[in-house]
This record gives C-alpha cells, sequence and structure tokens, in this order.
C-alpha cells in the first residue's frame, strides 16, 4: 500500500518537475551581459540619460541570447552598434516561458525606470505591453520587431517581408530539385511561421506549378518546443525524404539542424532560415544548405539605433522587405551560382511589384 | 486510522496528519532554514552575493507595483493549488490541471467574446463555462479510473497533450479565433466590457490594480475549508483517501467519490485561467499563460493542502517570480528563481517529515517510559 501510493506521488511529482523542467530548458544559457561592468546599482535613481551615448535596453523573447536564430539575429545588431555607434550602456532581459503579459510589462518599466533609451523589444508576444508602457513613457523611444498591432507617436514597427525572401528560397527549391517535390518544415504553427510557408509554395509554383510539396509543423501553440527541439526537426525531416522530397525549407529556429542532419543522411538538400546558416552551422552540415533566406533582424535593430544616435528616429512601420534589403537568400558555398540569374530575375520582378507574393496559406 | 505512528509516508506529506504542539512552528522555520541555506549555497557557487540578493529581492518585492504583481500571480497559482488539492485530499493526483485550465480559458473566451450579457450575467456565464468544460475535461479522467482501472496520473497526463492539440485546432481562424491586426498573434474575439472583471485599487501608490477575481480566490478558499471539513461529502473523501477499504465498509460508494472529486478539482482548473482572462487579457490567444497547472502542483505541496497553507505558498512562489526580473537586471541569472522555487518545496517535504518522525519517535519514547515506570499489567503496545 505505501510502496504503491508512493510510487504514485514519485510520479506525479516527476511529471510535475520534468515539465517544470522542460519549461526551464527555454530559458537562456547567458544572462544579460552588459558593455560596462558597473551596473546601476539603484534602477530608480539614474534616470537622467547618459550623457556619453545611448543606455540600449533589449527585451528579448523567450530564449535570448545565444538561441542561434532569432534573438541571436538581434543580439548582432545590438553588439554591432555597440562597437560602432559607442553605446554607454547596454541591458539585455529575456522573457520566461509561459509568463503574463504583466511580466512582460514590467521588464519593459524596469527598463524604462532604470533610465535605458531607446528600448527594444524582440518578438510580437511584447506586443500589448510595449503599447502600454509606451504611453506611460512618451519621451522613450521604443521599437518592436514583427509587430504592427502597437502603434504610438514614441514606437518604431520593424517589420520584415518574410514571404517575399521565401519566395524567392522556394523558386531555388524547384529549381534544384530533381524530383518536382519540395518539403516546408515550419516550428511552431503560428501566423508568422505561416507567411514562411505561403512565400515558399508561391515560389516554388512559380517555377513548376505542378510541384508537389510538403508542408509540416513541428508543435501546435502553446507548445512552442517546436522551435526547439532538433529531434523533431529531424523525424519530420526524415519522413519527407523518405516520401521523396529532394530539398527541405525549413523556418523552425532552432529546430532546424535537425533538419540539416536528416538532409545529409538522406543526400538531399537543405534551405537555412533568418541567418546564413551555412556559414553558422555545424562545420559537416553546412554542405547540405544551398542557400538560407535571410531575414535581417540584426540590420533592423542596428538601423534602429543609428537612427537613435543620429536623432532621425521614426515613428510606425519600417517594412524591411526585398527592396529594401530586410530579407534575401543567401549565396555561401556556391550552390545556386547556376540559378542566381533566375532568382534575381524573380527578385526584380516582386521588386517592381510584377509578382505579388502573398503572406497567407490558401 | 489511529496514531501516527501508524500513517504513511504520503499520509503526512499530504497533510493528512496534523502536529500538534509547540512542533507546528519548528517544521516551516526548518524548512525555511533548510532553504535559505541551500540558495546560499547556489548563489555562492555562481559568484553573487547571497545576502545582497536576498536584500535586493525584498527591497524590489515591497515595492507597491510589485506587491500589485505578486498579489495578481497569487490569485492564479492559489486557484491552480485547490484544484490540485481537491484531488490529493482523496489520493487523487489530477496532474492535468493544466490542460484543464487551458482548454476551459480557451472555450470560455470563445463563448464570452461571442456574446453580450448585462455584466453580472456575462462575467457568470463565462466562469460557468470555464467551470464545465474543466470539469467536463477531468471527467473524462474520471470515467476512466472507474470504469477502466486507468490511473489518472497517466490519463490527465494524456489529456494535457490531447487538450494543447485540441486547443490550437480550436484556435484557428476557421473556428474560435479573429486575427488581430497588424499582429502575428491569434486569439479568440475580446470580451465586451460587460464581461470584464474591473480590478481593486487595494495597494496605495501604484495605479497597478489587483485582479477582481482575487474575492473569488479566497471565496473558494473558503469553500474548500467548508467542504473538505464540515461536511459529509468532505468526511467522505478525506476517509476515502484513508483508506479506501474502511470508506467502502462505512458504506461509501467510492467510485461515485472519485468521479465527483476529479469533476471538483476539474471546475476549480477552470477558474485558473479566469482572473487574467477577465481581468486583464480579455481573450485567449497566443501569449496567454501555459504551465500553472504543475505550479498548481508545487504550491499544494508547499501548503500541505491547507487552504491558508496554500495561500502562502501561492504568495511565496509569486513573490520569487516578481522577483526575477531585478536579479536579470542586476546581472544575476533568472534561473536562480527556479532554483530558489525547487529548493522550498525540497526543503518543505524533508523539513515536515523531520519533525513528524521525530514526533513519532517521542511519542514511542514516552510510552516506552510510561510502560517501564507502570506495572506491566496491560500489554498493548506502541501504538499510542
Amino acid at each position: 500500500m505505501l510502496q504503491n501510493r508512493f510510487g504514485k506521488l514519485a510520479a506525479a511529482a516527476l511529471a510535475g518537475s520534468m515539465l517544470m523542467g522542460a519549461a526551464a530548458c527555454g530559458g537562456s544559457e547567458e544572462p544579460a551581459t552588459s558593455a560596462t561592468a558597473a551596473a546601476p546599482s539603484d534602477g530608480a535613481s539614474s534616470a537622467a540619460p547618459a550623457a556619453a551615448g545611448a543606455k540600449v535596453g533589449l527585451a528579448y523573447d523567450i530564449g535570448g541570447r545565444g538561441d542561434q536564430s532569432f534573438n541571436d539575429a538581434a543580439a548582432a545588431g545590438l553588439d554591432k552598434a555597440k562597437s560602432e555607434l559607442g553605446l554607454a550602456e547596454t541591458k539585455e532581459l529575456e522573457a520566461g516561458n509561459g509568463e503574463t503579459e504583466a511580466a512582460k510589462e514590467e521588464r519593459l518599466r524596469l527598463l524604462a525606470d532604470g533610465g535605458y533609451n531607446p528600448i527594444i523589444a524582440i518578438g510580437f508576444a511584447y506586443s500589448g505591453s510595449l503599447k502600454k508602457v509606451a504611453a506611460e513613457f512618451p519621451d522613450i523611444k521604443f521599437a518592436i520587431v514583427d509587430d504592427a498591432d502597437a502603434t504610438g507617436p514614441n514606437i518604431s514597427n520593424l517589420l520584415f517581408a518574410e514571404h517575399e525572401g521565401s519566395f524567392l528560397v522556394g523558386a531555388a527549391a524547384a529549381l534544384k530539385s530533381k524530383k518536382g517535390h519540395v518539403g516546408f518544415i515550419g516550428g511552431v504553427q503560428v501566423p508568422l511561421i505561416n507567411k514562411f510557408e505561403a512565400g515558399f509554395a508561391a515560389g516554388a509554383k512559380a517555377v513548376k506549378a505542378d510541384i508537389k510539396i510538403e508542408s509540416k509543423y513541428l508543435s501546435q501553440p502553446p507548445d512552442f518546443t517546436g522551435f526547439a527541439d532538433p529531434a523533431k526537426g529531424k523525424t519530420a525531416a526524415e519522413g519527407m525524404f523518405d516520401a521523396g522530397a529532394d530539398v527541405v525549407y525549413q523556418a523552425a529556429g532552432g529546430s532546424g539542424s535537425g533538419v540539416f542532419e536528416a538532409a545529409k543522411a538522406a543526400n538531399g538538400l537543405a534551405i537555412g532560415v533568418d541567418s546564413d546558416q551555412a556559414k553558422t552551422a555545424a562545420a559537416d552540415l553546412q554542405g547540405v544548405i544551398m542557400t538560407s533566406m535571410l531575414k535581417k533582424v540584426d540590420v533592423a535593430v542596428f538601423d534602429f539605433l543609428k537612427s537613435f544616435a543620429d536623432n532621425t528616429v521614426k515613428a510606425g512601420t519600417t517594412s524591411y522587405d526585398l527592396k529594401a534589403g530586410g530579407v534575401d537568400y543567401s549565396t555561401t558555398g556556391g550552390q545556386v551560382d547556376d540559378i542566381k540569374a533566375k532568382l534575381d530575375e524573380f527578385k526584380q520582378k516582386i521588386i517592381s511589384g510584377e509578382i505579388t507574393v502573398p503572406d497567407k496559406t490558401s | 486510522m489511529s496514531g501516527p505512528a501508524k500513517s504513511t509516508f504520503a499520509d503526512r506529506l499530504l497533510g493528512r496528519v496534523r502536529l500538534r504542539g509547540p512542533v507546528v512552528l519548528v517544521a516551516p522555520i526548518l524548512a525555511i532554514v533548510f532553504a535559505g541555506l541551500i540558495t546560499s549555497i547556489v548563489l555562492l557557487i555562481t559568484g553573487d552575493p547571497p545576502l545582497d540578493t536576498l536584500l535586493l529581492m525584498v527591497e524590489y518585492g515591497t515595492r507597491p507595483r510589485s506587491i500589485v504583481l505578486t498579489l495578481n500571480s497569487a490569485t492564479y497559482y492559489y486557484l491552480s493549488a485547490l484544484a490540485v488539492a481537491i484531488g490529493f485530499r482523496m489520493n487523487l493526483f489530477n496532474i492535468g490541471v493544466d490542460g484543464q485550465y487551458r482548454l476551459a480559458a480557451l472555450v470560455a473566451a470563445a463563448v464570452g467574446g461571442a456574446v453580450t450579457l448585462p455584466a453580472p450575467l456575462h462575467v457568470a456565464l463565462i466562469i460557468f463555462v470555464a467551470m464545465v468544460v474543466g470539469a467536463g475535461w477531468a471527467s473524462i479522467a474520471g470515467l476512466l479510473k472507474v470504469r477502466r482501472g486507468v490511473s489518472e496520473v497517466i490519463s490527465t497526463i494524456m489529456l494535457n497533450a490531447i487538450a494543447t492539440a485540441l486547443g490550437a485546432w480550436l484556435l484557428n481562424k476557421d473556428r474560435f479565433a479573429v486575427e488581430v491586426s497588424g499582429s502575428n498573434n491569434i486569439g479568440t474575439k475580446p470580451i465586451g466590457a460587460s464581461g470584464q472583471v474591473p480590478g481593486l485599487e487595494l495597494i496605495p501608490g501604484t495605479t497597478s490594480k489587483v485582479f477582481g477575481l482575487i474575492i473569488l480566490a479566497i471565496a473558494m478558499g473558503i469553500l474548500y475549508h467548508v467542504l473538505i471539513n464540515k461536511t459529509r461529502f468532505g468526511f467522505d473523501l478525506r476517509a476515502t483517501g484513508r483508506s479506501e477499504s474502511a470508506a467502502v465498509a462505512s458504506g461509501v460508494n467510492v467510485k461515485r467519490m472519485v468521479l465527483i472529486a476529479m469533476m471538483l478539482s476539474g471546475a476549480m482548473a477552470g477558474l485558473v485561467g479566469m482572473p487574467q482572462l477577465l481581468g486583464a487579457s480579455y481573450s485567449y490567444s497566443l501569449d496567454f499563460p501555459t504551465g500553472l497547472g504543475f505550479i498548481g502542483i508545487a504550491i499544494a505541496l508547499l501548503g500541505r493542502n491547507n487552504p491558508v497553507g496554500i495561500a502562502f505558498g501561492a504568495l511565496l512562489w509569486a513573490f520569487l517570480d516578481t522577483s526575477s526580473n531585478i536579479l536579470q537586471l542586476h546581472e544575476i541569472s533568472p534561473d536562480i528563481v527556479q532554483i530558489m522555487q525547487g529548493t522550498i518545496v525540497l526543503s518543505v517535504i524533508v523539513a515536515y517529515e523531520l519533525v513528524h518522525r521525530y514526533q513519532i519517535s517521542a511519542g514511542q519514547r514516552r510510552v516506552s517510559r510510561q510502560l517501564a515506570s507502570a506495572t506491566p499489567t496491560q500489554a498493548e503496545g506502541a501504538s499510542a
């Protein structure tokens, strides 16, 4: 009896702690890093901005610096600004898994109270909280990546045309596919990732109208593990290669490395996302990455900080599309050199408006 | 059910055996000392000064705005822990509170967004729907246990995964969700003003408001106490928890009790999402908080299934959560907070077990002393 009861309890506690542990794994490797060693000893007292350069506050989404994906791209922009613009101080905070909007609000308020100006929020999850906090601190400039819903006189919305970049890699996939069969793997089934899929499918079909496209999402919200589970990415990609696909595009954040492994094992090709993954992936996997869809969050973050330094911050939407060079495809490794002319032709057509890329899957 | 000597570890762990006398205070003090010690060691290893860190957390945690944040988080943690505690009281391990509250909040948000009613009715309808959905989802595990003997631990964990998938399917533009213009978020249609519960300005010195539904949480705590301790149902429930065979012998329909307790637990779980939904979000969207059900398990253990104990546990947990932001601002890893929370749960379990064992052995010593001094006419044994 005792063993039975205790066993049950142990199982319960174990399951609970495992799940909490899993949630914790979404957290960081490294906490915030700071440009200057001296952190403000009292957050509220140093309200006046430092004379030399700006004190920049950055609020990451889940994963924070070190996620080798979206947040890292923002961090790269910040690092570049740090060395080139001479920022006085930077402070990086990151979101916890499953936290409420109140926690995000508090994070932004702490930065605002601490005299950080400008403040950049990474990810659409900050939409509601940024809107509120920005209204409370009209003298501080805010920027948010991937969201156009939070608007205000002191909010800059940095948006990307992921569907346009995905169109180009979709076309590249179709041009490179020998079997006329390609695949798309999304991290989590959210509207943002649907944009990648829609653009990819449109691009592939523009090359070959009857192309076969496999599509799979690794997890459904509120389960966001699909962005951080290489094993899931590998299984999904293996399924696609087994089914006959020979090029797979992944928009799955940290799960992408699994897709590359599967591509290598199947002698197929893979397409990277966000950053130039033929440079950032593990050395033995770089060869399978024919190209990557570049989403230049680093450029957006840097541009915003530069405009702050120049005192030319523009409130409202700044669109980082193909035209502005905010999205693009990479040519590292030379695997798409033979089709580059065709891809650039598509690129020009999108820029000129001759092709309108859908941003939703039909 | 005679003396403490006959109690099992689980009985003591879940607060079914009460401590008596001055040791009541010893256990929590011991737990705090344990937790403080281990956390200090962790902080020293990571190179942060323990005392300064603690002072920083206390200073930040007592600011008016932080108090409001703490109270708000504690509100849903409390409801979640109560939901778990109802099951614990009769040896049911409802690990499914997480899935139950998420599904309940989603459906309730969709219903609340679809209708417009006079204010009190609108709120009541949303809460009612949430409780029904929570109870309904939990009843699946209850029925499986009663009819097929499936352990509720397994079935509720699996139902969590199913609830996630079902929620993702429902939160789609073809079904419950509407697009938030210009945003990458999707959520249910926002609940109108009549369905929102205004906040309370309880804490002076800040404009932040405490969830109006904190009153509901307090009421549920009182209801839980009355139900478990003052009603026949509560007696049957506790009796079934202590000894199923004894309960059957005294005429309790155990299967019926399992199903009802599971549904009550689920209905309480349905309330978990309500303070956030009706007090802040007004819509169930991609960023609705998750994982509250698992935190509830830890807090129920922390509070030893006692409504007052759980309240303290919920407040402590919420305080630690709130202070994680300030730690980040001072270059201390926010993961320290999670280590503290885990340490506290373990310390409480260990401290209470130690005190219980002390009490048992003290009782046995007392009895043997009495036996030694008195003439051994009654050889009754040490079951005092």
